[in-house]
């Protein structure tokens, strides 16, 4: 089980990330070449300028007017995409298997950041369950996301301290990964990819079309 | 997902009441698949794959902020309770449905383009917003009021039905009135090869005569060689842009940008609007494919700001006490002449007292994106919506708010009227023909 899990289910479940991803952007592109305005409006300069309001934390009028909000994204967003990338025990497994390895985070620090991912789901689940706007365009959907996101955090937390039966778990780790890596494209979790394109359409609309600003 | 509960007072709007009597569910969903297909694209398939349902954008809307956080007033809201909705069902909705859309997105949205902004993403709902009203624009479902301003600018080519020889002659009495000021001053028609053709919204002639009046004045002190046209095309509102009903947009904004290619002038300079604007420069020409207007539009804002810089208007005395300014979405949040219009302020009056939130952050004044349009039945809630500017306005402390825009005009006298805030509203050439020098040899 193991075995075919860490073997070739991460192969399909990469294929399926990177191709899948690289088919919904395609798609994406051609079907606003049927849009007049989409192409001719875009401009890198006013791009870059609203990609740097919005990456950097306090840098627009709404971030700083949400504090809590602000630092519980990007903290969130941060974690969850860095610690499975410098994970000391995720660049050990690619070592053995193809002798490539990068820079790693201590392990306290990966735990630390674990942590912080799933405290930030629960910041989020609490928001979905109690905020009345988000509360009313809420649905299963908005749950299920919820938890393929949290799920490779929770169950590699209680791998990496032994808890429940390490073998269990780990298996239980990959297969939670592997899902998260597979509805990525297909699903709402899909703001990944798209929102360097949704953000960079707006500022270059506001900036380069309109003569203002988007943050 | 469950349904939003929505609370509202019964409205009774004959045109919507009948088209929902009328409409059959094979047109509803004909009509929805065929927008959806032929006239979106790759924005609205991104923007619906990736709104993660946060809520975010319910902070930047003055409809939700003014009615105490009642949820069915926020953007995301009116998304889930209209396009959700035909996209899950593929365009399989009954006529209540699409009725329901139209109150939304005619009546309780100003697409004022303030939730875009504060959307993490930069998911434009107000473009959305714009899709829904299109379909329910193509089942007739447009309220009465609008679509009798629609209606006119099919029959004549103007918001008002205004008369060609009604417009030559408000044109006419008009210059008589600014030659009581000065009296060399000549409003030019149909004077081919001018620098500027000047362009204003169906209202003017219709119940504002006494703007066309002050931009005769102002156009003699300045010295500008303008004309404007005799024939139809002199209307650059267009309603049409906000119902949904694209080809009659097209038809308005063609004409007007022909009629100044017709008198070969090198602008247009167009009076104090907003939605004008944004027809003429925006809309209008990527619409028909232009991409952008073949002559080059000023909005009003932007010429007295020329005007005053360059010095070709002086300021004699400056208009005494607070006074602030409405900053007009299409204008401002929309077209980035926030600075120009804070310039004007201050070179026109003694104390500015901006707003808080001030220029592209500023709130709509709830009379934009076509809601004032929808008439008398559906003014109780446009202005109890209005609460939160109202209260910005209040802060300010000012006797006058100036609106460079015909809506925010009307809007902000309805705000001023409702939450008797007891300020004058006044446009900036109202403000300028008070403060403005008049040269000695120009003088009566």
């Amino acid at each position: 089980m193991y075995e075919f899990v860490s073997g070739p289910l991460v192969w399909i479940a990469f294929i399926i990330f990177i191709g899948g991803s690289l088919y919904r952007i395609f798609y994406m592109l051609q079907s606003s070449k049927k849009e007049k305005v989409v192409f001719p409006h875009m401009s890198l300069e006013h791009s870059v300028a609203s990609l740097i309001h919005w990456l950097i934390p306090f840098n627009n009028q709404y971030m700083r007017q949400r504090p809590v909000f602000t630092i519980v994204s990007f903290a969130f967003h941060i974690c969850l995409v860095f610690t499975p990338i410098f994970l000391l025990a995720h660049v050990i497994l690619i070592d053995e298997s193809w002798n490539i390895s990068w820079w790693t985070l201590s392990e306290s620090v990966t735990d630390w950041m674990t942590i912080i991912v799933i405290a930030g789901a629960v910041f989020y689940l609490v928001r979905r369950l109690t905020d009345p706007v988000v509360k009313n365009v809420t649905d299963t959907s908005d749950f299920v996301l919820l938890a393929i996101t949290v799920l490779p955090f929770i169950t590699g937390f209680l791998a990496y301290h032994q808890w429940f039966g390490t073998n269990t778990m780990l298996i239980l780790h990959i297969l939670a990964g592997e899902l998260m890596l597979i509805a990525i494209p297909f699903t709402r979790l899909s703001h990944m990819l798209f929102f360097v394109f949704t953000r960079t359409y707006f500022g270059s609309e506001q900036g380069h079309v309109k003569n203002s600003k988007d943050w | 997902m469950k349904p939003t509960v929505v609370i509202r007072e019964p409205v009774v709007d004959d045109a919507l009441d009948q088209c929902e009597a009328r409409l059959t569910e094979e047109q509803i969903e004909k009509v929805i698949n065929e927008v959806i297909d032929k006239e979106t694209g790759g924005r609205l398939w991104t923007y619906i794959n990736t709104c993660i349902h946060c809520g975010l954008c319910s902070e930047a809307c003055h409809w939700f902020l003014s009615n105490d956080r009642d949820v069915s007033f926020a953007p995301v809201t009116k998304i889930k309770d209209t396009l959700w909705v035909m996209l899950k069902n593929k365009g399989k909705v009954d006529a209540a449905f699409i009725k329901r859309c139209s109150q939304i997105a005619h009546t309780e949205c100003n697409c004022c383009r303030r939730c875009g902004m504060y959307c993490p993403f930069g998911i434009d709902i107000a473009y959305m917003i714009l899709v829904v009203r299109r379909i329910c624009a193509k089942l007739d479902m447009v309220p009465l009021y609008l679509q009798d301003t629609v209606h006119s600018h099919a029959a004549t080519m103007n918001q008002m039905w205004v008369k060609p020889d009604e417009w030559i002659d408000t044109l006419q009495w008009q210059e008589e009135e600014a030659q009581g000021y000065v009296p060399s001053a000549r409003l030019p028609l149909e004077k081919e090869g001018a620098e500027i053709m000047y362009s204003v919204i169906g209202p003017e002639p219709k119940f504002l005569a006494q703007l066309l009046g002050n931009i005769t004045v102002i156009m003699k002190v300045a010295g500008c060689d303008w004309t404007m046209p005799a024939t139809a095309g002199w209307d650059n509102s267009n309603m049409a842009m906000y119902s949904g009903d694209f080809e009659i947009m097209a038809r308005v904004e063609r004409l007007h940008h022909e009629t100044a290619q017709r008198l070969k002038v090198k602008k247009i300079v167009m009076g104090e609007c907003g939605h004008a604007f944004r027809g003429a420069e925006y809309d209008g020409p990527t619409w028909m494919g232009w991409m952008k207007p073949p002559i080059p539009i000023v909005h009003a804002i932007a010429f007295y700001y020329d005007l005053l810089v360059s010095g070709r208007i002086k300021i004699a005395k400056k208009v005494e006490g607070p006074i602030t300014s409405q900053y007009p979405c299409n204008v401002i949040r929309n077209a980035g002449l926030g600075s120009k219009l804070q310039y004007i302020m201050n070179e026109v009056c003694e104390d500015f007292v901006d707003l808080i939130p001030n220029d592209r952050h500023a709130f709509c004044c709830n009379a934009g994106g076509g809601t004032i349009n929808c008439g008398p039945p559906w003014k109780k809630i446009r202005v109890q919506s209005a609460r939160l500017q109202s209260e910005n306005f209040k802060r300010t402390g000012a006797h006058t708010i100036v609106t460079p825009c015909h809506n925010c005009h009307s809007g902000v006298e309805d705000i001023v009227d409702k939450y008797k805030l007891g300020m004058h509203v006044k446009f900036f050439s109202e403000l300028l023909i008070e403060a403005m020098e008049i040269p000695e040899d120009l003088q009566p």
